[in-house]
């Protein structure tokens, strides 16, 4: 895979970093370029697919309000995105990042509520750590039935997802966690010594990026350590390359993708934190939204690599803030968004289409 | 791994550990389950279940089968206890999973006969419900097999019923019910084609091509529907499939209603699943196919065209995915909605893997889905005491006690996921 990106721009600018910057931007150019194609197929006027466009960009990145969007947006996709990772790591294709964010953001969201009396510092990471065991607990289902029975953990999981919204739903409908003043499936307020504080509250109020971003970063050192600096990382990588060669080496493979399963999905439980003990500050049906899948994309364009979420995941963070700008501005539906998203993957994934695209862009790495 | 049994008593046995120990597991979890259902289902329970087998527009009424809920309870969880002690006994049985299948069976009738006490359930309504809500799991499953076989993983099937269902939906409102299937089954074969040239020509990894392909057609259903079909509701409005009654057939009693007085979905999934089993499995083509799955450089080597019968094989499966995505609209109410399949793809996919890559186990699969699917909306109208949102957990956990408890580790095709390069 990772010799595939071997594409380098011609000219004097030659390194692989710049390749794949250049690879990122092509991909995004011709993600725009079809949007706007579809936006005219659709029946939307120039004038207003030119609106739709400058407002994606200010949107994401046109001011610190939109950079704080764009980062609010970004935050469960890392988070979520990294929880994946360390599954892809290890061979295992967690499909139930969504179910876990549910889970892990209920987990979150009752400790957020249960002890008003707690002082931040304890009470915050307390419910955050809840909402990781939470997300690990779903998590580590799929992968005992894995090692116990040998069920594929893409079906497991995919239940386990179901399963969690029908649960969150049966929650949101009873006591204790339904608001007592209201009649709908929504939940009680995280007390504010549960919720992640908002980062530039004293600079503008209504910016909304949160402590989440910071630790959003802070999780994806971690996976990088883990990964790389660790027995169990190791373990793990070993799982993902070669099972049999683990098993030969003496490795507990049934362990390590219990373990394995069990971070993924914690990691993921941390972003559903970051939903209801940030943003939202409580829950309402299916709060996930389809973040999970996204998350599985951000995952598969950094190439499963833990710093290249970071990035990844604050590009789709500025298309989804952007998106809604567009929205609001042009009438274009946010929908959009999800297929210039996957049109980006789709270019990063394989090179060969945008080299087939711009051939001009890319000359073949010379032999050396 | 068993009893050599070659002249009259065995001579050495054989036990395989692990076998051993799954068994006693099994042995355990059936006592315990012979107690729950007494305790819970039997015991202290009054009354009759009537369970009423005249189909719903009949005119003749056939009549009710009235089950007394205790004693029919009491016995089944007896009957559930002496599988367990024999298990537990007798270690080295090689009917554990067959046992499993048949307690669980078992236990869902005492589960519903609980449910029905004092109360009246249409059983053929049930079956019936049953074969509709398999349809599409059905078509997912053999649209999963059909690429899986040649050794191209297909996450995308879901947005392919999807794609189906849109496409459906507007074509059938425009020109009509059979054009719009067509144009589904066109578009399907179509998505089909985009897939087998991400994987195969251009070596994308399979599960990646598969997450595009779903965000793709997700993304351009939802925003055509936001954008163009709420504007202009007569893009949306498209004939529904009548049931169609096959002669004598459908006058059978359980049978007939159940399988002989659907839509043409139903016959069409039942032919094409008998088809694909023809296909792979008697014929020259499915055995290349096969053979391409398994081992590609051995195909290659004989001669045979991997690209090529990947190609096709995974257009083939998008076709049957499409078709299958018009049921959604064409097939029952004959409108799309935003991300209406609902997962169905993904079943569908379990449903293949339940099914051990089989069209037959396929079908066995999608109607055990099937069935759990209507018990739980059967048991929300029935006002059992436990909450409707764990009923609708129902299908899902059955899911999993099926993949984990009865089909362990099934072998996918040797080849599946890996992108073949001609050496």
């Amino acid at each position: 895979m990772t010799t595939d990106i071997a594409v380098r721009p011609a000219g004097f600018w030659r390194s692989e970093l710049a390749g794949s910057v250049m690879l990122v931007l092509a991909a995004l150019v011709t993600a725009l370029v079809v949007a706007a194609l579809i936006m005219v197929f659709s029946g939307v006027s120039m004038p207003q697919i030119g609106l739709a466009l400058t407002s994606l960009a200010t949107g994401s990145f046109g001011s610190p309000q939109a950079i704080s969007e764009t980062l609010v947006a970004a935050t469960p996709l890392i988070i979520a995105g990294l929880g994946f990772v360390i599954g892809a790591k290890a061979g295992l294709f967690n499909v139930g990042v969504e179910g876990q964010i549910l889970i892990g953001g209920m987990f979150g969201l009752v400790a957020g509520f249960s002890f008003p009396d707690l002082p931040m510092i304890v009470h915050l990471p307390l419910a955050l750590g809840c909402a990781f065991v939470g997300g690990a607990l779903l998590a580590g289902i799929a992968g005992w039935l894995k090692v116990a029975s040998g069920a594929h953990e893409v079906i497991t999981t995919i239940m386990l997802n179901f399963i969690a919204l029908r649960f969150v739903d049966f929650l949101l409908r009873n006591p204790p966690v339904q608001n007592p003043e209201r009649s709908d499936p929504i939940s009680r307020f995280v007390a504010d010594t549960a919720t992640l504080p908002k980062l530039f509250a004293w600079f503008d109020p209504s910016m909304r990026v949160n402590l989440g971003i910071l630790l959003a970063v802070l999780v994806a050192v971690f996976v990088a350590w883990l990964l790389w600096r660790t027995t169990l990382g190791f373990e793990i990588r070993v799982m993902g390359a070669n099972q049999q060669a683990g098993r030969f080496a003496g490795m507990n493979t049934a362990r390590t993708v219990i373990v394995a399963m069990m971070l993924s999905g914690g990691i993921a439980g941390l972003a559903g934190a970051t939903l209801t003990q940030g943003v939202l500050g409580r829950a309402s049906p299916d709060f996930a939204a389809g973040l999970g899948f996204e998350a599985i994309a951000v995952a598969l364009l950094a190439r499963s690599h833990p710093v290249g979420v970071v990035f990844s995941g604050i590009l789709f963070g500025a298309l989804t803030a952007g998106g809604r700008r567009m929205q609001v501005a042009a009438g274009v539906s946010l929908d959009l968004i999800t297929i210039v998203q996957a049109i980006v993957l789709l270019c990063i994934a394989a090179p060969m289409l945008i080299r087939t695209i711009y051939p001009f862009l890319f000359r073949p790495a010379r032999e050396s | 791994m068993t009893a050599t049994t070659l002249s009259g008593r065995a001579q050495t046995v054989f036990l395989d550990p692990a076998l051993v120990r799954r068994n006693r597991i099994i042995g355990i979890v059936l006592l315990v389950l012979a107690a729950v259902i007494a305790s819970g289902f039997g015991i202290g329970v009054e009354g009759n279940a009537a369970f009423n087998l005249t189909p719903p527009r009949a005119l003749i009424p056939i009549g009710s089968l009235i089950v007394p809920v205790a004693p029919y309870v009491l016995v089944i969880a007896a009957i559930i206890a002496f599988m367990g002690v024999r298990l537990l006994m007798k270690s080295g049985s090689r009917y554990a999973n067959l046992l499993l299948g048949i307690a669980l069976a078992l236990a869902i009738t005492a589960f519903l006969t609980w449910a029905t006490a004092g109360k009246s359930l249409s059983l053929i309504g049930l079956l019936q419900a049953t074969v509709v809500r398999a349809v599409p799991i059905a078509f997912a499953g053999l649209a999963g097999v059909l690429c899986e076989r040649v050794g191209v993983v297909n996450i995308g099937i879901e947005g392919m019923m999807m794609a189906g269902a849109f496409t459906g939906a507007v074509a059938g409102s425009l020109i009509g019910g059979v054009g719009g299937l067509v144009a589904a089954t066109v578009v399907g074969g179509g998505i089909g084609l985009l897939l087998a040239l991400l994987t195969v020509t251009y070596r994308l990894d399979h599960i990646i091509a598969g997450v595009v392909i779903n965000m793709l057609v997700l993304g351009i259903t939802s925003y055509a529907t936001s954008q163009v079909l709420v504007s202009n509701r007569a893009l949306n409005q498209a004939p529904v499939f009548r049931p169609i009654e096959i002669p004598y057939l459908s006058d059978v009693p359980i049978l007939g209603p159940m399988f002989f007085s659907h839509n043409i979905f139903v016959y069409a999934a039942l032919i094409m699943l008998l088809s694909a089993t023809y296909y792979l499995f008697h014929t020259r083509l499915g055995l290349r196919a096969r053979a391409v799955g398994e081992y590609p450089r051995a195909a290659d080597t004989l001669g045979i065209d991997v690209f090529r019968t990947r190609y096709i094989n995974v257009m083939l499966g998008g076709m049957v995915a499409g078709f299958g995505g018009a049921w959604f609209t064409l097939g029952s109410v004959g409108q799309f909605d935003e991300n209406m399949t609902a997962g169905r793809g993904f079943i569908g996919l379990a449903a293949m893997i339940f099914g051990r890559w089989h069209p037959l186990g396929v079908l066995a699969a999608a109607l055990v889905f099937g069935f759990a699917d209507t018990l739980q909306q059967k048991l929300v109208i029935l006002r059992t005491p436990v909450p409707a949102e764990f009923l609708a957990m129902a299908p899902y956990i059955l899911t999993i006690i099926v993949v984990a408890g009865l089909v362990g580790r099934a072998r996918a095709p040797a080849a599946d996921g890996h992108n073949y390069e001609k050496s």
